[in-house]
C-alpha cells in the first residue's frame, strides 16, 4: 500500500481528531483519584482535621482548647522544619538520614562559637548556619557528582556529623541560664507572643513561614520544577536541558540549611545547647514526609502535605497522651498510618495508564 | 558546494571495551531531510547523542554551520539550536503537558515578580503549548494541565516532536518519532516533517520504518558497525536495495559511491 | 611444617601471657555522650592507671542501647579479662550475658544501676537511688508546709520500661513526700490524687519539656514536679517558663553534676540529690583488682544488699529535718 492509499482512506474518514480522552467510567473511585492526583496534600489534610475533631470530640475543651492545639504545634515545630527539608530531598527521590545530625551539630557550632570563643551571637549563629548547608552540599556533591546513592551517603554521613558533633562539644552543655544571660538571640526562636489564649512561638511561626516560601518555591519558579523532574525522571531531564546535578547540589544543600535553622530553633525550645539532642529526628522527619503523602520514589508530593504529616503525628501524641493511654499506642498507629499512607501513595499513582 | 549545516568528521565513542562509533563522519545539507538508517546496534543513537550534546565522542569534531562546536550537555546543543526528540522521549511523567514543553526554557512573569521572585508565567506557558499542539494539528486535548503520564504512548510521543518543532531553530534530530503512532498519527508527522522542512529548518530522520524514510527524506545515510557506509537518493535505489547495504548483502559499488 | 607452626603457634600463646602482666577490666556504660557516664569513664580510667589495671571501655549508642552492651560483654570475655563494671541500659535483659561472664570466671559489678535481680551481679556499688528519691520528696514536702497536702505533682520519669533507677528515684520520692506507693517496684500505679500523672523523659532536655507540656495540658497548676535528672528538669523549667510559671513550682531532681548544681544555685532547680559517679568507678576498678589478686569479692554497706556509694541533698534553702550541704559544698564535689 503505497502513501497514498492511505491519505485516501483517511479522506473517507474526515476525522480531525486523532487523540482524545476517554473517561474510564466515572466510578466514584476514579474520579476521588484523578482529584487526589491533582491535589496530592488533600489526604494528609483530610486525616489531620479529622483525627483533630475526634481527638476533641473524646476529650472536650481539654483538646479543643488555644492552649492545647497551639502546643501541638511548638511540640512539632522542630520536627516539622527538619521535614520541610527531607521534602525536598525526598522530592529528588532521595533520602537524607543526616538530617538530625546536620541540626544538632549546627546548634552545637553556634553555641560553643558563643562560649568557647567568645565570638559575638550574630557571626556564632551564622557561622552554624553556614555550617549547616556546607554539611549539606557535602551530601548533595557526593549524591551528584561522586554518584553515590543518597541513602548510603547519608548513613555515612550522618554518622559522620555525629561523631563530630560529640567530639567537637566534648559532650558539654551550654546551660539555659548562661545562654540568657550572655546569648539570648540563641534561644530567640523560644520567645512567644499570646493572641487570646492561644500561644505562638516564633519557631511555630517560622515553620509555617518556611513551609510557604517553599511550597511557593516548588509551585512557581523553575527550580521548583526542575527538582520534580529530577526525582520524576532525571534522565528525561538531563536530556530536556535540566541541570540535574545543580539541581541536586541545591537541593542537598538548602536541606542542610533548613536544617541548621531548625538546630536554632532547637535552642530556643530546650533553652541550653545540649549535643545529645535530636536524635530521632530523622526517623522522624522521614514519618511525617511520608503521612504527608510525599512519595518516595520522588517527583510527586507537596510541601505542604509534609507540615500536615508532622502535625498529624503531634495530634495524636498529644490526645493520646491525654487520653492516658500507655505510650506504645502512639508507635503503634504511626507505624499503620505509615502503611496506609504509603497504599494510599501506590493507588493514586495507578492513574498512570 | 554546499556548506553542510550539520557535519561531523571521525567521531569515535568506545564503552568499555564496545567500539560504538569507529571514526564516523556525518553530513547534513541546508534544508534537507536526512534518513538514518541501520541495523540494531549499529550506532545510530550514539552518533545522534554524540550530535545533540547527550554524549562528548572521545575523539572527532563536529561543526556547526562551518563552526566547530563542542556541546559539553544537551542545553548547549539546543542554545545552538539544535533539538532532539530522543528515543525514550525525554519526558517527565509527573509534570504537566505544559510543563514539559517548556522544561529548562519557561517563560517568567514580566517585570518585578518575574526578575526578582521568578515567578513562573503559567497561563503564558499553558497558552503557548495549547496554540502550538493545535497548530500542529497533532493533538487535541481538553486539559492541558495534565500531567503527561495519564497520556498514552502515542500521546507523548506527539508532545515530543511538537517540542522539538516549536523551539528547533536550525536543526531537528527525530531519533524512531513515529514508532509508537498508528497510521493516522504517523501520517501527521510526517506532514509536519515537511511543514517543518518548508520553514527552512533541517532535520535528521532515524527511522526503521522504510516507507516513511523512502516518502520524506532527501538522502540517506545508511549506517553499518558504527560508520557511515553510503549515502543513497531515494529516487534512484528501491527500499530493497537500501536494506541490503545495511545488513551487508550488498555491498555498495559504482560512480555514485567515491 | 606442621612442627613449625606449633611451635610458633606455643610461642605466640606464651608471649601473650606473659604480655599481661596487668590485670585486665573492662567499663561498660550506658552512653558515651551522658556526662554522667563521661565522668564515670574518667575515674575508673584514673584509677586503673594508678594501680596497674589494664581497663578497656565500651557503650551504648543511646541510653537503652541493650544490644551492644551484650556485644562488649562478649568481648570482654573473649579478651580474657579478670572483671567488668557496668551500668546496664536493660537491668533485666542484661541478666544472661551477666551469668556466662560470672560463668567464665570474671567478676561483674553492676554500677549505678542495679541489676534485676540484684544478685545476678557479684556486687553492686551505686547511689541508695531509693534514698536519693527521698531526700528530695522530704525537702519538698517540708518547704511546701502545710499546702503539701494539696500539692499538685507531676512526675517527669526515665522510660515506659521502668529501669530500677527510674523506678526507686520516683517511688523514693514519694516515699519522702508521703504518699502510698502502691507496689514499690512500678510507678504509674499510685492512686494518691495529688499526681498529676507520669510522663517520660529519656533523661534529656527535649524529653523534659515535652513531658512537662503534657502533664500541663493535663492540669496547668502542677506546683511540684519531679524529675529523673537534671537534664530532664532543664527541659521541665523551659515548659514552665513558657507559660509563665516558672517561679511557682518547685523542681527537684538527682544526679549532682556541675551544670546541675548550678541550676540549684540559680534558683532552676529547688534541691537536687548529688551522687558521686568518680567514686563509684574507681571502687570498682579497685574491687577488679582485689578479685583478681586474692579472689575476695566486694562486700555491700552493712544493713545493704550493694554498696552505698554516698549521696547528699544539694540545695540553697535547707528544709527543717533534712540534712543538705548548699551549692558551694555541692559545687566542690560535683561532676561533668
Amino acid at each position: 500500500m503505497t502513501p497514498g492509499d492511505q491519505d485516501s482512506l483517511a479522506a473517507e474518514h474526515p476525522d480531525d481528531t486523532v487523540a482524545s480522552f476517554e473517561e474510564e467510567g466515572n466510578h466514584f473511585s476514579n474520579q476521588v483519584r484523578n482529584w487526589l492526583h491533582q491535589t496530592p496534600a488533600a489526604v494528609p489534610l483530610i486525616v489531620l482535621v479529622i483525627s483533630t475533631i475526634v481527638f476533641g470530640l473524646v476529650l472536650g475543651s481539654k483538646f479543643f482548647s488555644p492552649f492545647a492545639l497551639t502546643l501541638i504545634l511548638q511540640q512539632v515545630a522542630i520536627v516539622g522544619i527538619v521535614a520541610l527539608a527531607q521534602s525536598l530531598v525526598i522530592l529528588t527521590a532521595g533520602i537524607d538520614l543526616s538530617v538530625g545530625a546536620i541540626m544538632v551539630f549546627s546548634s552545637v557550632i553556634m553555641g560553643q562559637f558563643t562560649f568557647r570563643y567568645g565570638l559575638p551571637v550574630e557571626v556564632s549563629v551564622f557561622c552554624g548556619l553556614f555550617a549547616g548547608t556546607l554539611m549539606g552540599a557535602i551530601n548533595g556533591v557526593l549524591v551528584a557528582v561522586v554518584r553515590l546513592p543518597p541513602f548510603i551517603v547519608t548513613l555515612g554521613t550522618w554518622q559522620i556529623f555525629l561523631a563530630a558533633n560529640f567530639l567537637y562539644s566534648e559532650n558539654e552543655t551550654i546551660r539555659g541560664s548562661d545562654i540568657a544571660d550572655q546569648a539570648p538571640l540563641l534561644q530567640f526562636f523560644g520567645e512567644k507572643f499570646k493572641i487570646g489564649g492561644a500561644i505562638f512561638t516564633y519557631g511555630v511561626v517560622l515553620m509555617l513561614v518556611l513551609a510557604v516560601v517553599l511550597a511557593y518555591m516548588l509551585r512557581y519558579t523553575a527550580w521548583g520544577r526542575h527538582v520534580y523532574a529530577v526525582g520524576d525522571d532525571p534522565d528525561a531531564a538531563e536530556l530536556s536541558g535540566v541541570r540535574t546535578k545543580r539541581v541536586l547540589i541545591s537541593v542537598y544543600a538548602l536541606s542542610g540549611l533548613i536544617c541548621a535553622i531548625a538546630g536554632w530553633v532547637l535552642i530556643g525550645r530546650i533553652g541550653s545547647v545540649s549535643p545529645t539532642s535530636g536524635q530521632l529526628a530523622n526517623i522522624e522527619a522521614i514519618t511525617a514526609v511520608v503521612i504527608g503523602g510525599i512519595s518516595l520514589f520522588g517527583g510527586r508530593g507537596s510541601i505542604l502535605g509534609s507540615l500536615c504529616g508532622a502535625l498529624i503525628v503531634g495530634v495524636f501524641s498529644l490526645g493520646l497522651r491525654m487520653v492516658g493511654t500507655d505510650p506504645q499506642w502512639t508507635y503503634l498507629l504511626i507505624g499503620l498510618l505509615i502503611i496506609l499512607a504509603v497504599g494510599i501513595d501506590q493507588w493514586i499513582r495507578k492513574v498512570a495508564v | 558546494m554546499m556548506t553542510p549545516i550539520l557535519s561531523a568528521r571521525q567521531i569515535t565513542k568506545k564503552f568499555g571495551r564496545v567500539v560504538a562509533l569507529d571514526n564516523c563522519d556525518f553530513d547534513l545539507m541546508p534544508g534537507e531531510v536526512l534518513g538514518v538508517i541501520g541495523d540494531n546496534g549499529a550506532g545510530k543513537s550514539t552518533l545522534i547523542k554524540a550530535l545533540s550534546g547527550a554524549l562528548r565522542p572521545d575523539h572527532g569534531e563536529v561543526r556547526l554551520e562551518g563552526d566547530l562546536v563542542q556541546f559539553h550537555e544537551p542545553l548547549e546543543a539546543r542554545r545552538a539550536g539544535i533539538e532532539t526528540v530522543y528515543q525514550n522521549l525525554a519526558l517527565s511523567p509527573a509534570l504537566s503537558i505544559a510543563d514539559n514543553m517548556f522544561l529548562g526554557r519557561e517563560i517568567r512573569k514580566p517585570g518585578l515578580l518575574g526578575s526578582v521572585f521568578r515567578f513562573l508565567d503559567r497561563t503564558e506557558m499553558e497558552s503557548q503549548s495549547r496554540a502550538l499542539l493545535t497548530e500542529l494539528g497533532l493533538l487535541t486535548i481538553q486539559n492541558i494541565g495534565q500531567t503527561v503520564e495519564t497520556l498514552s504512548g502515542g500521546q507523548r510521543q506527539g508532545i515530543a516532536v511538537a517540542r522539538a518543532a516549536a523551539f528547533g531553530s536550525k536543526v531537528i534530530i527525530m531519533d524512531e518519532p513515529t514508532a509508537a503512532l498508528g497510521v493516522k498519527e504517523s501520517r501527521r508527522v510526517l506532514e509536519l516533517i515537511r511543514d517543518v522542512q518548508s520553514k527552512g529548518i533541517s532535520i535528521v530522520l532515524i527511522s526503521h520504518n522504510m516507507p516513511h524514510v523512502f516518502e520524506v527524506a532527501s538522502r540517506i545515510h545508511i549506517h553499518r558497525l558504527g560508520k557511515r557506509l553510503c549515502v543513497i537518493d531515494p529516487k534512484k535505489y528501491e527500499m530493497s536495495d537500501a536494506v541490503a547495504f545495511m545488513t551487508g548483502a550488498k555491498v555498495p559499488e559504482g560512480p555514485d559511491f567515491a | 611444617m606442621k612442627k613449625l607452626l606449633v611451635s610458633t603457634a606455643i610461642t605466640m600463646a606464651l608471649m601473650s601471657t606473659a604480655a599481661v602482666a596487668d590485670v585486665a577490666a573492662c567499663l561498660i556504660t550506658k552512653t558515651d555522650t551522658n556526662p554522667f557516664f563521661v565522668k564515670m569513664k574518667e575515674g575508673a580510667t584514673a584509677r586503673a592507671a594508678e594501680i596497674g589495671v589494664s581497663l578497656k571501655t565500651y557503650a551504648g549508642k543511646i541510653d537503652g542501647d541493650h544490644q551492644s552492651q551484650v556485644a562488649a560483654i562478649e568481648t570482654c570475655i573473649a579478651d580474657g579479662a579478670k572483671g567488668i563494671l557496668i551500668a546496664a541500659s536493660d537491668t533485666k535483659a542484661i541478666v544472661g550475658s551477666v551469668t556466662q561472664a560470672r560463668d567464665a570466671g570474671l567478676v561483674v559489678i553492676a554500677l549505678d544501676t542495679p541489676l534485676e535481680p540484684m544478685d545476678a551481679a557479684d556486687a553492686t556499688f551505686a547511689t541508695d537511688n531509693f534514698l536519693a528519691g527521698e531526700l528530695i520528696g522530704k525537702w519538698a514536702a517540708a518547704a511546701l508546709g502545710a499546702d503539701a497536702a494539696n500539692a499538685r505533682i507531676g512526675m517527669l520519669d526515665l522510660a515506659v520500661s521502668q529501669p530500677s533507677v527510674g523506678v526507686l528515684r520516683d517511688q523514693g520520692f514519694l516515699q519522702g513526700f508521703g504518699i502510698d506507693l502502691g507496689n514499690p517496684n512500678k510507678w504509674g500505679d499510685e492512686t494518691d490524687p495529688r499526681i498529676v500523672g507520669n510522663d517520660v523523659t529519656a533523661g534529656n532536655e527535649e524529653g523534659g519539656r515535652r513531658a512537662m507540656e503534657n502533664l500541663l495540658a493535663k492540669d496547668p497548676m502542677i506546683n511540684v514536679v519531679y524529675t529523673i535528672n537534671e537534664p530532664a528538669a532543664s527541659g521541665a523549667y523551659e515548659a514552665l517558663k513558657a507559660i509563665g510559671r516558672e517561679n511557682d513550682v518547685l523542681i527537684v531532681s538527682v544526679d549532682g553534676g556541675c551544670p546541675g548544681v548550678a541550676d540549684v544555685k540559680d534558683g532552676v532547680i529547688g534541691a537536687t540529690s548529688q551522687q558521686y559517679p568518680l567514686l563509684m568507678a574507681a571502687l570498682g576498678i579497685e574491687a577488679i583488682k582485689t578479685w583478681a589478686d586474692s579472689g575476695v569479692k566486694p562486700a555491700p554497706t552493712p544493713g545493704k544488699a550493694f554498696f552505698d556509694t554516698g549521696v547528699s541533698l544539694v540545695t540553697d534553702k535547707p528544709a527543717p529535718g533534712v540534712p543538705s550541704i548548699d551549692t558551694k559544698e555541692g559545687t566542690d564535689r560535683c561532676w561533668g
